[in-house]
């Protein structure tokens, strides 16, 4: 077990499974199927991370360095949330890029789901998360991995 | 962040709680990369992502109805991305049948939605807005809330505006409130490159191939690009800017790049030259060989990978009226070499509704059209997105499209020889 400190971009608090990326997070090419079809798992349709792709990330702490790709990245994030297909925390290696912390703000502000969202968690963190570890996630952007 | 009377009054609500709600949530994007204040949008324009009517994106049409029936409008006029369907993309009957009523259902409900919230005209959709024949071109230094990832990138790297890569629904929230936090690519530090990249290549480097290889490198940093203006020269003219709109959409899609410096072209490496690099930067040097190897590891997700292609699309992002021009010559000369009179696989070329129109005036419109080839103003990437045409061999030169769908890439003179002669 290891415990781990971030920054809290967007507060809750969680005990979910972890599903890891080492690559950036393409939002709209992992999730439009997703939000488009019935598949309320969210299985990541994006070929060019093998690490996730056809991954389910609904309800999992979905760790990452950051998201990548199409301007609707935020807004697809924000949809998931209201359409409960959203990971159940999203934990970020690095800083937050700009669209996936529009996506934590829009479902912040005008969803009622709350996904914790916590950045800067650091390159140990990285290497030590692994698919399947117990994640605890705590108000203060603490973050437990067992 | 330190917040002006005005903007005092609207977060506590002084102008109603929509207004509240909207400053709350570019306050919240904002601070979570350290911005200090609001700063004006300066634009004519707003750009925005969304244009496609999904029928499940329930979520944004409330969201828009909340807006408008809170009359927060936008306070500039918006283009916006490309529509998702045209009668003239081939199709067949399944596809039109799941387009219209399953995928597509609120298409025309949501384009009412964005005309009440500020849209310039009817045709105003496309991912290009910033062509010339479409108006939507910023100056130099304009403060922007634009979204799309293709858009971002070209005005702020050939255009010199700046904007953030703002996500969709933050870019109208920036245009109703008429402010956008301060920060990232707004600011003159964070427009400072992290990486050198040293252009080492034999040949003009394929502009899509070059954007991806230097998106995947740098991620979501800034990159200050040397030795391009050897094959692109010093001035930013139709040829160049055309090279940049591809190169820009492949480094913010294949990565996620708002923002590149192209030494002796772009008008900031222009103006400030090497000194915008940070002390530090990383390098990365593109060779030929580089450019093969990231074109060796793209996916192939097609079944039978050596079956003949269905469908060509050409113009993710849409293409310029130059580029029009020059493909009717490439297509041309390519089917009298070939002694075929049309192209051998179904093909689509994009463009927005106002470059068609231009092309349509000259006389190369006549001569694109006997070779067989559509001219729409689709998205390419809403076209592919769904499993009928998932399972469809469509093939392109637009890293973007290859990035988010199915399609298999190919550099252009390969999509000339395949449209041209055939084969697989």
């Amino acid at each position: 077990m290891k415990e781990f400190k971030g920054r809290v971009i967007t507060p809750g608090t969680c005990v979910s499974e972890a599903v890891v990326s080492h690559r950036g997070f393409n939002t709209l090419a992992s999730l439009q199927k997703a939000l488009q079809f019935v598949d309320k798992s969210a299985k990541v349709g994006d070929q060019n991370n093998p690490d996730l792709f056809g991954k389910p990330i609904a309800g999992k702490a979905l760790c990452l360095p950051q998201t990548i790709g199409s301007t609707t990245g935020g807004l697809v994030l924000y949809c998931s949330a209201v359409m409960k297909r959203n990971p159940a925390a999203m934990l970020f290696y690095n800083p937050i890029d700009s669209l996936a912390c529009a996506g934590a703000v829009l479902a912040s502000v005008w969803s009622d789901t709350a996904m914790p969202v916590i950045d800067n968690l650091g390159k140990e963190f990285e290497d030590y998360v692994k698919d399947g570890m117990k994640i605890t996630i705590k108000d203060d952007g603490i973050v437990i991995v067992e | 962040m330190e917040l002006t009377q005005l903007q005092k009054d609207i977060l506590e609500g002084k102008q109603g709680e929509t207004l509240a709600k909207i400053m709350k949530t570019l306050m919240m994007y904002g601070e979570a990369f350290g911005a200090t204040r609001m700063a004006e949008v300066t634009s004519d324009y707003n750009h925005l992502v969304t244009s496609f009517g999904l029928g499940v994106m329930k979520p944004v049409y409330e969201l828009m109805d909340t807006l408008l029936k809170e009359n927060a409008l936008s306070k500039q006029k918006f283009t916006v991305d490309p529509r998702p369907l045209d009668p003239n993309v081939p199709s067949n009957f399944l596809q039109n049948i799941v387009f219209r009523y399953f995928m597509y259902s609120r298409q025309d409900f949501y384009e009412k939605q964005l005309q009440k919230l500020g849209l310039l005209d009817k045709d105003a959709f496309t991912c290009t807005c910033y062509m010339p024949q479409v108006g939507n071109t910023p100056k130099y230094g304009d403060i922007l809330s634009w979204s799309e990832s293709s858009a971002v990138v070209y005005a702020n790297s050939v255009l010199g505006a700046r904007c953030n890569r703002n996500s969709g629904i933050i870019d109208i929230m920036g245009s109703i409130l008429g402010y956008v936090p301060y920060f990232g690519l707004l600011t003159d530090e964070g427009r400072k490159a992290d990486w050198i990249i040293r252009i080492e290549t034999s040949r003009k480097p394929e502009a899509q191939l070059l954007g991806s290889a230097i998106g995947m490198k740098v991620m979501e940093d800034v990159p200050y690009v040397i030795g391009l203006d050897r094959w692109l020269g010093s001035e930013l003219n139709d040829e160049a800017c055309t090279y940049l709109k591809d190169f820009g959409a492949a480094t913010a899609s294949n990565g996620a790049v708002g923002l590149y410096h192209i030494d002796n072209l772009t008008p900031e490496a222009r103006k400030f030259g090497r000194s915008l690099i940070r002390e530090g930067a990383k390098e990365f040097i593109v060779t030929d060989e580089v450019l093969e190897e990231t074109y060796r590891n793209y996916p192939i997700v097609w079944k039978d990978k050596d079956a003949a292609p269905q469908l060509c699309f050409m113009g993710c992002p849409h293409m310029s009226l130059q580029q029009l021009k020059d493909w009717t010559d490439t297509i041309e000369k390519g089917l009298k070499e070939s002694g075929s009179g049309q192209v051998m696989i179904p093909t689509v070329f994009t463009a927005s509704p106002a470059v068609i129109k231009e092309f349509k005036k000259t006389d190369y419109w006549p001569r694109l059209d006997k070779t067989g080839i559509v001219l729409s103003y689709i998205c390419p990437l809403m076209y592919m997105n769904n499993p009928l045409s998932a399972k469809m061999r469509v093939i392109t030169s637009s890293n973007k499209l290859r990035t988010y769908t199915t399609s298999r890439y190919y550099t252009n003179e390969q999509i000339k020889d395949l449209l041209c002669k055939g084969g697989n």
